[in-house]
């Protein structure tokens, strides 16, 4: 039995403990925003905060996530609320849409840690979140954006 | 044109003269034809208020469904196919929402004469009839509001998802006259509206879909979890065609989760519990595997096979003049070979199936781009008839052609795994899975001879093509294969726009057991780099700028000179750069779009190679959503760019050599240029969107890099060619 705290809410999963996070979260807990897409920490489509730092859930066992504050895509604002999701939204970023609970999720860390980030310090945060459809520009332009937002309302 | 290219356009003549019916008899291939002769079945159990067509439903609370035939992969077709609806319709956008279509006979491709998403032909193809089907519901509104109010329907008119009477001033919102609405006879042959009074379309829209994109609700086929799935992953062949010799299943089975092992035509299945105790048991699996007739292809003899075969004509696929006599006279000749790789399609969303498989139905979710095909081959699989199968249609993540596969191969597959499994099962495709499981765009090699004149201007152009088919062995051969000629292998090389008065094209289309199929482009991807990299040698060779010897000899060609003069401008052509930078031109005409682009590189001392911008310029007919097709000229960019610069599948003794991200790039975020997209205003019929950005990429940037560094690229990807200083 492993214990999570996942998106606020404490709960057990009787899993092996070795199975990555991942699973967990789309199996077990049916959080099925977080996606799989390499297995490997090499695509970013995964990625989840863990104690409020981006993490590739794909290769994280779950019993190191135990009593860790885990936030997946769901738990960011379901009710689309939050400036990144405001600005995807409006810069309609998403095409197939598959990465994008990956990107969101790297882009609001590098949010919390630098709230006007340059072209290149979005580069250099989100070089490990892969897009097939190639979005890469309108997400650079949708943090821009975000960013701007969560500057005008603090 | 090439042959590929006039046939659809034949075909959209006929299909619009004989009708659909007819039209089917004519080239539909016989297992579809079994599948689409039935009739339109009910959509729903439960008939709603309104529902004049297969395409609108409109309910009491005023939402307006509509109801998508095609697969959503990116490309934005539930946002643009609902605005044809919701402007014939007058309807209130904001009330607009989107379904999947199921199967169904009434959702068959109006030109293809099957259910199925792809050649760009979204747009094109349900341009008349999704506003045909919103203009019908609007005139039985208008006509439910006249019977309510006991006035001329004429007298009427609809406006934001209203029925208005101008001369009293009543109003009543669709929904409230939706059940009056579906006792009145569907009229025929509705006038549509001048366009120039479009209200939607032709103005950028935001998306449907993006705010289920941004919040985890957006539910695609990894996402489907039905009561009492199993989860299963397969061991398939290393070697494509090989098969199971004997396994011992011993130690998958003590994994805890791991329910059961079971031997299936393609392979080994390992069904559990959920992917973790899957991917546990199949790890430790041991089986046995006949490697079958494969298991001596490697890259390198292919490669030597296909040069020498290049060095002899093929089947000639197009000529025009006398290249031979005219190659004797030319003041200059040049010889030049082009290589390009297998490519995976490698969506984010590895391939995925779930079916649920009872005695008397099946039903299926999948993101597929296929469904009519999809439905026949695992109704024959399940032995069952196509209606007693269901397939439900989730988002794509991506598709790129990988989903739209007439083999059907991830489909009958999962089919199998659920007759051996007796429980709904889940099947699902490591990403090593979907890079090594096959069906790549093929590996090409191309020859080229071009003269020149004493003016420096092209006289000869002669091309040999050597790569697979795609086609050979599917049902659109009869379609799409002539004379021993695919035409999508020949697709924009047979159909050169430049004025080149002697000119030959000719094919070589070997037999590989590699699985291929169509790819983001499909032969486009290929001969648009090959095409467009030569005519820059040429150019050079006769001492012609690139930009105006393309211009010169696109003197016939107006749309295309236009899009190549705008990204020209556009792209700052002829315009000084520091030494190490260069810019590249390439022009492509393909799905009936016409497409420029100037790509601007640097080539550093240690060889390392940065595109910083694209510009690209895009005739595609009138468009609809503005901002979509900017979106697809963006993505197709980028995805070009990977094609490019860094991703191939390459074989030794029979083994494909890629297995994940690590070793099959994809392009980065810090690796994407800046791009900007120019549309040509047009009120030409629409054309495609989706594919037409790719093709001119790669030479672009190849052509960037001779002007930055002096070197030619001859071969993709570009990572792997030396250009140190």
């Amino acid at each position: 039995m492993v214990n999570l705290k996942v998106n606020g809410k404490q709960i057990n999963v009787d899993v092996d403990p070795d199975t990555p996070l991942l699973w967990v979260l789309r199996e077990t807990l049916a959080l099925t925003g977080t996606k799989y897409g390499c297995g490997m920490a090499l695509c970013g489509a995964c990625t989840v905060h863990l104690n409020g730092e981006a993490i590739r859930s794909c290769v994280k066992r779950v019993a190191d996530a135990a009593g860790k504050e885990i936030t997946t895509i769901e738990g960011l604002a379901l009710n689309l609320s939050h400036p990144l999701q405001k600005a995807w939204i409006e810069v309609d970023v998403p095409q197939c849409g598959y990465c994008q609970s990956g990107q969101i999720m790297s882009a609001a860390v590098l949010l919390s840690e630098n709230p006007a980030p340059t072209d290149n310090d979005i580069d250099e945060a989100m070089t490990g979140n892969i897009c097939r459809c190639g979005t890469y520009s309108r997400i650079r332009q949708a943090i821009h954006r975000a960013a701007e937002m969560k500057r005008s309302t603090t | 044109m090439s042959a590929t290219e006039m046939k659809r356009r034949d075909f959209f003549k006929t299909g619009a003269a004989l009708g659909g019916g007819l039209l089917l008899s004519l080239y539909v291939p016989e297992w579809v034809l079994a599948d689409s002769v039935h009739e339109a079945t009910p959509l729903t159990p439960s008939i709603p208020p309104f529902a004049p067509n297969a395409f609108v439903r409109i309910g009491t609370d005023n939402i307006v469904t509509v109801i998508v035939n095609k697969s959503e992969m990116g490309q934005g077709v539930y946002t643009s196919l609902p605005m044809l609806v919701a402007e014939e319709l007058e309807a209130d956008w904001s009330k607009v929402r989107y379904e999947p279509a199921p199967v169904d006979a009434a959702y068959n491709h109006p030109v293809f004469g099957i259910q199925m998403t792809g050649g760009s032909t979204s747009t094109a193809s349900e341009w008349e009839r999704f506003r045909q089907a919103g203009a019908t519901a609007r005139v039985m509104l208008i006509g439910a509001a006249a019977k309510n109010w006991k006035v001329d329907s004429a007298s009427l008119r609809a406006e934001n998802g209203y029925v208005i009477n101008p001369a009293s001033g009543a109003r009543a919102s669709f929904g409230s006259l939706a059940e009056v609405a579906a006792t009145m006879t569907p009229p025929k042959d509705v006038p549509l509206k001048d366009p120039k009074d479009f209200k939607l379309i032709g103005k950028p829209t935001r998306r449907l879909d993006t705010p289920d994109k941004v919040n985890g609700a957006a539910q695609f086929g990894l996402d489907i979890a039905i009561p009492g799935m199993m989860t299963v992953l397969v061991a398939r062949a290393p070697v494509f065609g090989g098969k199971v010799l004997n396994f011992n299943a011993d130690k998958a089975k003590a994994v805890p989760g791991v329910k059961n092992v079971v031997q299936i035509p393609s392979g080994v299945a390992v069904i559990a519990k959920g992917f973790w105790p899957a991917k546990q048991g199949r790890d430790k699996l041991e089986i046995s595997w006949d490697d079958g007739p494969n298991a001596a292809l490697s890259t390198t003899g292919m490669r030597e096979q296909y040069a020498t075969l290049a060095k002899t004509p093929g089947l000639v696929a197009r000529k025009v003049g006398d290249p031979t006599k005219a190659l004797a006279g030319a003041t200059k000749t040049i010889t030049a070979e082009y290589e390009m790789p297998y490519l995976a399609h490698a969506a984010m969303e590895p391939l995925n199936c779930v079916v649920d498989l009872r005695s008397d139905r099946c039903e299926i979710w999948t993101g597929t781009q296929f469904q009519t095909g999809d439905r026949a081959a695992a109704a024959a699989a399940a032995g069952l008839k196509p209606e007693q199968v269901t397939i439900h249609t989730p988002l794509l993540g991506g598709g790129f052609g990988r989903r739209a596969n007439p083999a059907s191969d991830f489909v009958i597959e999962a089919v199998q795994v659920a007759k051996a499994a007796k429980a709904p099962v889940k099947v699902v495709w490591t990403r090593e899975d979907d890079t090594r499981g096959g069906w790549y765009r093929p590996m090409w090699s191309d020859r080229f001879t071009g003269g020149i004149d004493e003016k420096g201007n092209p006289v000869v152009w002669a091309h040999t093509i050597v790569g697979q088919s795609i086609i050979a062995g599917t049902p659109f051969e009869g379609f799409l294969i002539k004379d021993g000629i695919d035409g999508t292998s020949v697709e924009g090389a047979a159909d050169l726009l430049y004025g080149i008065p002697n000119l030959q094209v000719d094919l070589h289309t070997p037999k590989i057991g590699v699985p291929v199929l169509w790819w983001r482009s499909v032969g486009h991807s290929h001969n648009g780099f090959a095409v467009e990299a030569f005519f820059d040698e040429l150019a050079h060779a006769g001492g012609k700028d690139p930009y105006e010897l393309r211009r010169t000899l696109l003197a016939d060609q107006p749309r295309m000179r236009a899009v190549l003069e705008l990204a020209a401008q556009k792209g700052d052509w002829g315009k000084r750069l520091p030494a190490g930078r260069g810019r590249g031109i390439a022009t492509h005409f393909s799905f009936s779009s016409y497409v420029a682009q100037v790509a601007e590189v640097s080539v550093d001392k240690q060889g390392a190679v940065r595109v910083h911008r694209m510009v690209c310029a895009v005739d595609c007919g009138r468009v609809v959503n503005p901002d979509t097709v900017k979106a697809q000229m963006e993505g197709g960019i980028n995805f070009g760019l990977t094609a490019a610069l860094k991703s191939e599948i390459t074989l030794d003794r029979g083994r494909v050599q890629q297995r994940n991200f690590h070793d099959y790039q994809m392009l980065r975020i810090n690796e994407a240029p800046e791009i900007e997209v120019y549309i040509v205003p047009s009120t030409e019929k629409p054309t495609g969107v989706g594919e037409p950005s790719v093709p001119p990429v790669a030479p672009a940037v190849a052509n960037a890099i001779f002007a930055a560094s002096g070197k030619r690229i001859r071969k993709l990807p570009i990572l792997k060619v030396d250009l140190r200083g």
